[in-house]
């Protein structure tokens, strides 16, 4: 059966019992597709865009407003505390690991560049909690990507 | 300047992150706390265990 399967197969003619099973996905398929069919309308992307820019800003488009005020308070809250912990914002990479940071900052959207724009966070990390403050940073960036994807999700109907 | 200890930077982290899994992870909103409350359980759990296991090394 192992040697059956590295046989390349077209996926149609597999038995039914071998063929990918969706049971247990956290979103039914028949909800999904139903879900879709009524959320292809308009600029798709937008409440990816809208999200990464502004965290909470794609759920808030799309009428979740609980999960938008949740998103926004979590993301400002931590960025807010790495910014009050004299947390380091990335700019002038040097290396790969600044590069990834720089990544995980560019995540935060607006507030990232708006902390660029009024001079806010440390340019290099001297205490404990400044190092503390700049991993917050990096992960609040993170999450909003995550946030973002999220909002994607519930607008193409992957996601009810 | 906030200057929070270890623990509390470590239980704040996982709030925030835990809040976020949970939103975005789960459909439901009673799926989304528990699945949260899990996710802070695991976050705050796993950095004490690690923080006694350096403890006990560094020994």
């Amino acid at each position: 059966m192992r040697l059956l399967l590295l046989i390349p197969i077209p996926y149609s003619l597999l038995p039914v019992s071998m063929r990918y099973s969706q049971k247990g996905m956290a979103t039914p398929v028949n909800k999904i597709a139903a879900a879709g069919q009524g959320s292809q309308q308009g600029f798709v992307y937008l409440p990816l865009i809208a999200g990464w820019l502004v965290p909470g800003a794609g759920h808030f488009l799309l009428r979740k407003w609980g999960r938008g005020a949740l998103i926004a308070t979590s993301i400002l809250g931590m960025f807010v505390l790495g910014i009050a912990m004299h947390g380091k914002l990335y700019s002038n990479v040097s290396d790969v690991l600044d590069v990834l940071g720089l990544a995980g900052d560019l995540g935060n959207g607006m507030l990232f560049i708006l902390s660029r724009v009024f001079g806010l966070g440390a340019d290099q990390v001297q205490v404990t909690t400044a190092d503390y403050g700049t991993r917050f940073i990096v992960v609040a960036g993170l999450l909003n990507v995550i946030a973002a994807v999220d909002a994607h999700n519930l607008r193409t109907g992957r996601k009810a | 300047m906030f200057r929070p200890s270890h623990f509390l930077a470590v239980v704040l982290f996982a709030l925030f992150a835990s809040v976020i899994f949970g939103v975005t992870m789960r459909d439901t909103p009673p799926k989304m706390l528990r699945y949260g409350i899990y996710c802070f359980v695991r976050f705050v759990g796993s950095a004490i265990a690690l923080s006694w296991l350096m403890f006990l090394i560094a020994r």
